[in-house]
């Protein structure tokens, strides 16, 4: 069997289509990854200690089981809660709950990271703490979080395949969809292959960009 | 709930095979990750070049596709891999990548002083890695390693989807038999998460026996700038 | 970078008698018209003494920044200098490139009747691959600023590992050596310690034994005080005082602790952007230096 250009040709309005839905999905469970992210170190931060450990444990629950399993769980056991959601949503949804706890740890690690002393000389020029945060804290900390975030924009790229699963017709779905009528993998899968290469190695060029213009001071 | 634990059989065997495919995909990614990231340390570009490639190709592919391309194209042109071989191969590759970064990273933030003492005791090349640099390298490689090890775990998942009788995929048959939704996939979240755990604990410990071995407390901003360079995922 | 292999006559395996030029007043041997000529090596040192060490024209870059230009001097058989000067003089780049941790520019160094920094080859010398530096390098031996002890080894193995490695010794042999020299350096309770576990005089201590124990022919001492609380300095430079008034070894000393360099070393260089401003003995330049830099340099360091 030899690569078919003409085939190639045919399928490729199609995996463009999945493409736009693999965007799609991607940006879309970012954004939830950025603002949950958040919500779970604020919660991290508040005083009360159940609060904090329950967190803790929900977070790291999300974290360390596979991101398949809870696309599963959000596309077909939420319905029979009376959540019923499309496919595509339930896919950004997933993706940014997983990533949220990702973000989450950038962010905890970014504010840790800030030393010390700013806050004892914050302290020492008795800023309030609104202004601190404001000022100081949160400025130094956003340089540090910025590639990080960057990297795990592109790792969520890179995992968007996954919603395939759930039959969203993502790029890889696509591909699969095709080649399934002609049983022809080859070319589908191959040129899905090289668009995500493609993809993240620009993406991760400007990371190292963004990595260099923030790491001086 | 008590349809899905009866299926335990069924559940141990799937727990089984996604522990083997840790197993297996670790021990594959061990290889690139050694061999690319000694690489990346080299003084001749020709061989960082070769890093970079390794690097940049594997953590630019998706597993899942990568996965997809070795199971359903690559048989079309000749070469047919087993269910359990492409599994294995797409995600050791591709932690390998992950991999190769944590371990440059590591062997670059051994200070370049005890390169130095090495040479001035007339170590051999050979001898100054394998005696000074690597073993203070490790310190530094376990815990992002930790990481890509649940990584990996749970990148184990998506066999399930090129029919590996894996956790996932029994869970699947378990769900159409008892029509259990929820506490099936219930029961193997909470499975995968004690794999999890115990994953990091045989981490810690190899951690603590290394810091041991280099007479210290985990030196918390070393080891966080190895991950920086190698972070998961990332 | 400049060429380093200037075409050499005659050819390598010159005749063996003693050459002046390692005498400590001997001057820099002329330029043959045709180039450089390899000097007539021979026994510069007592048979299974120390070598001498001889820089021609050596220079050393970084970036646009010389640190040395053409610098040329010699150190005789056995004999112990410090390097002063002020920082940034080069005087610790001279330490690096004996060590091979840094590679010349241009020039050649001698050690002994051969040349460290490159090896002959076709009647010329090229600068030296890995296998000539590690037969040089078995000469010499340095102790570092900051120690550098492996971290990854006890006080024990840290003696032991190059002279097992390195030298081919038995484990026995090794251990043994490593006692006797912990004894000397006065820590032959803490061979079973870490390195973490010492104080900073007592880790230069085992570097210094260390170093020692690899029987160098060649010392160096790259400011090996000046890291330490000023209570762990004398211990450590009485150690290097014993081991000075014992020994052999031909020694280089970078300090900045004068009363120190009086009494190690026969000769004092002072140094001042790549070149030596003036030398002669201890006495002569603490108390009667020519140089006005000299001078200057002097009172800043004894007004600190």
């Amino acid at each position: 069997m030899t690569w078919d250009w003409n085939y190639t040709g045919e399928i490729l309005p199609d995996l463009l289509d999945g493409l736009r839905v693999t965007v799609l999905a991607t940006v879309l469970g970012y954004l939830i990854a950025l603002v949950l992210g958040l919500v779970w170190t604020l919660l991290r931060r508040t005083p009360s200690r159940a609060v904090n450990q329950a967190v803790r444990w929900v977070v790291e629950f999300i974290r360390s089981t596979p991101l398949l399993v809870q696309l599963f769980f959000i596309f077909y056991v939420l319905p029979s809660w009376g959540l019923t959601l499309g496919a595509l949503t339930a896919g950004v949804i997933g993706l940014g709950l997983h990533y949220s706890t990702y973000t989450c740890e950038v962010y905890r690690a970014g504010i840790a990271d800030v030393p010390r002393g700013q806050w004892e000389a914050c302290v020492a020029l008795n800023l309030p703490r609104r202004r601190a945060w404001q000022d100081v804290i949160l400025p130094q900390a956003v340089r540090r979080v910025v590639p990080s975030l960057g990297n795990y924009l592109i790792a969520m790229f890179k995992d968007s395949p996954l919603l395939l699963a759930i039959s969203v017709s993502e790029l890889l779905g696509a591909a699969y969809r095709a080649g399934a009528e002609t049983l022809r993998y080859l070319e589908p899968i191959t040129v899905v292959g090289v668009l995500f290469v493609i993809v993240s190695v620009l993406s991760s060029i400007v990371v190292r960009r963004l990595e260099r213009r923030y790491a001086t001071y | 709930m008590s349809d899905v634990l009866d299926a335990y059989p069924q559940l141990l065997r799937g727990t089984w095979t996604t522990v083997q495919l840790t197993v297996y995909g670790a021990a594959l990614a061990l290889v690139p990750a050694l061999v690319f990231g000694l690489a990346g340390t080299s003084r001749h570009t020709a061989v960082r070049a070769l890093n970079r490639v390794y690097v940049e190709f594997f953590r630019g592919t998706a597993t899942l596709v990568l996965m997809y391309w070795l199971f359903y194209a690559l048989p079309l042109v000749g070469f047919r891999f087993t269910p359990v071989a492409a599994a294995v191969l797409s995600l050791g590759l591709n932690v390998g990548a992950y991999g190769a970064e944590v371990v440059r990273g590591a062997v670059n933030a051994v200070p370049r002083a005890q390169y130095e003492a090495a040479v001035a005791l007339n170590f051999t090349p050979w001898q100054r890695m394998l005696r000074v640099t690597l073993p203070q390298a490790v310190a530094l490689m376990l815990p992002p390693f930790g990481n890509l090890l649940i990584e990996l775990m749970k990148g184990t998942a998506l066999v399930s989807l090129i029919t590996i009788g894996d956790l996932t995929f029994n869970a699947q048959r378990i769900r159409a038999a008892t029509g259990e939704t929820a506490a099936t996939f219930l029961v193997i979240l909470v499975v995968y998460f004690a794999i999890a755990q115990m994953l990091q604990l045989a981490v810690r410990y190899a951690e603590r026996r290394v810091d041991r071995m280099l007479g210290r407390r985990p030196d918390r901003r070393a080891a966080a700038a190895a991950s920086g360079a190698g972070a998961v995922k990332a | 970078m400049p060429p380093i292999d200037p075409p050499v006559d005659p050819p390598v395996d010159p005749p063996a008698d003693p050459p002046a030029d390692l005498a400590p007043s001997a001057s820099v041997p002329e330029e043959s018209p045709e180039g450089r000529r390899l000097p007539a090596p021979g026994p510069a040192r007592p048979a299974d003494g120390a070598p001498g060490i001889r820089f021609e024209k050596v220079v050393k870059r970084f970036g646009r920044n010389v640190v040395l230009r053409e610098l040329d001097f010699t150190v005789a058989p056995g004999e112990r200098v410090t390097l002063i000067g002020p920082s940034g003089s080069g005087k610790t780049t001279i330490l690096r490139l004996l060590m091979t941790l840094e590679r010349v520019d241009g020039g050649v160094i001698w050690v002994g009747d051969r040349p460290l920094s490159h090896m002959p080859r076709g009647g010329r010398l090229v600068p030296a691959g890995e296998r000539h530096l590690h037969e040089m390098r078995k000469q010499i031996g340095m102790v570092f600023q900051q120690f550098n002890l492996f971290p990854n080894m006890n006080v024990l193995r840290n003696l032991t590992e190059a002279p097992v490695r390195v030298l081919g010794l038995s484990r026995d042999e090794a251990v043994e050596r490593a006692r006797r020299l912990l004894d000397m350096v006065g820590l032959a309770d803490k061979i079973d310690a870490h390195p973490s576990q010492l104080s900073g005089g007592q880790q230069q201590r085992v570097a210094i034994a260390r170093a020692l124990a690899m029987e160098p022919k060649v010392l160096l001492l790259d400011e090996v005080t000046s890291a330490l609380d000023p209570e762990l300095v004398v211990g450590v430079q009485d150690l290097l005082r014993d081991i000075a008034r014992d020994s052999d070894l031909t020694m280089l000393c970078v300090t900045h602790e004068m009363n120190f360099a009086r009494d190690i070393s026969d000769r004092v260089l002072m140094f001042d952007r790549g070149r030596i401003v003036e030398e002669g003995p201890p006495e002569r330049i603490f108390e009667a230096p020519a140089e006005q830099r000299t001078r200057d340099f002097l009172h800043a360091v004894l007004a600190s």
